[in-house]
């Protein structure tokens, strides 16, 4: 099926052409990156741009440093870039092992980061990283340059905190100074490229602290409170656990649709709680399964 | 139309495109590159997969005008000169029946062989995962692709 709709097509490359740009069609302009969201929605007739802005040739967006404790991701790098950097994989390994959940290999060379967030789907992949690594995002705008937190950033589903006239940056996270493990739990349909029914990242840190967050179990990826206000202070014991499980319906508020049930979407978030904290906790010394290895 | 130039299977081609012209439209249509299939139209099957600047992409949901100045590889430049050992390998497997899925699953497998020669049979599994077969259990692709090595080496 070809595109219907028709818009003015943009290859700017400084961001500062690309912010003129966006002052000018405003909600009407949309930026491109991997276009594997975007380009989708156009055809789908879901979004009517005016102007499409392809944001690829601004150089400065590509960047993947890590400086001074903090991994600096640009809105150009792609998931397979995330997931072939060595210092991904070796420094923020409970990243990578979400990163690489997301989509299939074609769809992850083109597909960035930052493009995935700004989609803010409920079943965002990389959101429980995000938010237990607590990132910080930089956009520019007109007015400069602005810091959101990632915790600040999910509003509602395909609803993020960017004003109408700003961009993407980068997206910087500190490596945690103490000690931590962590993992990404994702259970789709089938192995492969699916869609979450339910994810859940957890990152545990030396002195038994705990950061949790859910994705596809309600309307944005969210931190759970709750559970962490449970497990905080406490070592990880089987009653504990048991403990924690019981909080889950009190945490999560899964829909049924295509994907699974509510009813189902509760049961295994308790599971994936389980196996997933376990795993989190014993790779703080690094043992447990290796990162990458499918937990559910 | 605003006019574009790119690589295409190692030769310089141009083309006039409209912004909303998708590159599998303009492949396909205007350059005559016909192995590529259009199916799902939104990245989830793989069947049109070509290799832009090396890596796999799904040429459904990219913008023709987006390639502008970049490098296309698909299965009929793969194969220009003769069949690849992946491809014997997919004749000795008889990894097809329709074909409709064989020249996405033969550039994603190229792409997955390039940059891991000796895949594991997880490895393949993976590098597959966005390329759906609806015919043939996968079984004999995946058998294809883990035994391209040992043909390279039987060759030699
Ligand atoms: S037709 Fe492009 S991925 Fe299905
Ligand atoms: S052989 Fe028919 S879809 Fe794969």
């Amino acid at each position: 099926m070809a595109i219907v709709h028709e818009f003015e097509y943009f290859r700017p490359e400084k961001i500062e052409d690309v912010i003129k740009l966006l002052g000018e069609y405003k909600s009407k302009a949309r930026l491109l990156a991997g276009g594997t969201d975007l380009v989708v929605r156009i055809k789908d007739e879901l979004e009517f741009p005016e102007a499409v802005i392809n944001i690829k040739e601004v150089e400065e967006l590509r960047k993947l440093e890590f400086i001074e404790g903090k991994l600096h991701i640009g809105a150009l790098v792609t998931f397979t870039d995330l997931i072939d950097s060595d210092i991904v994989r070796e420094q923020f390994p409970f990243f990578w092992e979400s990163v690489k959940t997301i989509a299939s290999v074609g769809v992850r060379n083109r597909a960035t980061l930052a493009g995935n967030i700004c989609s803010a789907v409920p079943s965002l992949d990389s959101g429980p990283a995000l938010l237990t690594y607590e990132a910080d995002i930089v956009v520019m705008g007109k007015e400069g340059e602005r810091v959101i937190s990632a915790l600040d950033w999910f509003l509602g589903p395909r609803k993020n905190a960017l004003k109408e006239s700003e961009l993407v940056c980068e997206i910087i996270f500190s490596l945690p100074e103490r000690k931590h493990g962590g993992s990404y739990v994702k259970l789709g349909r089938y192995k492969g490229e699916d869609l979450a029914q339910v994810g859940l990242g957890i990152l545990a840190l030396e002195g038994n602290e705990y950061r949790l967050a859910f994705c596809a179990v309600g309307p944005i990826p969210k931190r759970a409170k709750k559970l962490e206000a449970l497990l905080n202070g406490k070592p990880l014991t089987d009653s504990l656990i048991e403990e924690a499980k019981k909080l889950i319906p009190e945490e999560i508020s899964p829909i049924t649709d295509v994907r699974a049930t509510k009813e189902y979407r509760l049961h295994v978030a308790k599971v994936m709680l389980e196996r997933g904290i376990k795993a989190a906790v014993e790779r703080i010394d690094g043992n447990g399964p290796a990162y990458g290895e499918k937990l559910i | 139309m605003k006019k574009i130039s790119f690589i295409l299977n190692g030769e310089k081609r141009n083309a006039y495109v409209e912004p909303n012209d998708l590159l599998v439209d303009v492949l396909r249509e205007k350059l005559g590159m016909h192995s590529i299939k259009y199916a799902c139209g939104r990245g989830d099957c793989g069947a049109c997969t070509i290799l832009l600047n090396g890596k796999g992409v799904r040429s459904c949901i990219i913008l023709a005008i987006e390639v502008d100045g970049q490098e296309i590889l698909t299965l009929e430049g793969l194969s220009e000169n003769k069949l690849t050992s992946l491809q014997e390998s997919f004749i000795d497997h008889s990894s097809f029946q329709c074909g409709f899925c064989a020249p996405g699953m033969i550039m994603s497998a190229t792409e997955l062989l390039n940059k891991n020669p000796n895949p594991t049979e997880e490895e393949v599994k993976e590098g597959l995962s966005g390329n759906l077969c609806r015919c043939t259990g996968y079984t004999p692709i995946i058998e294809a692709v883990l035994d391209v090595e040992k043909k390279d080496v039987d060759k030699k």
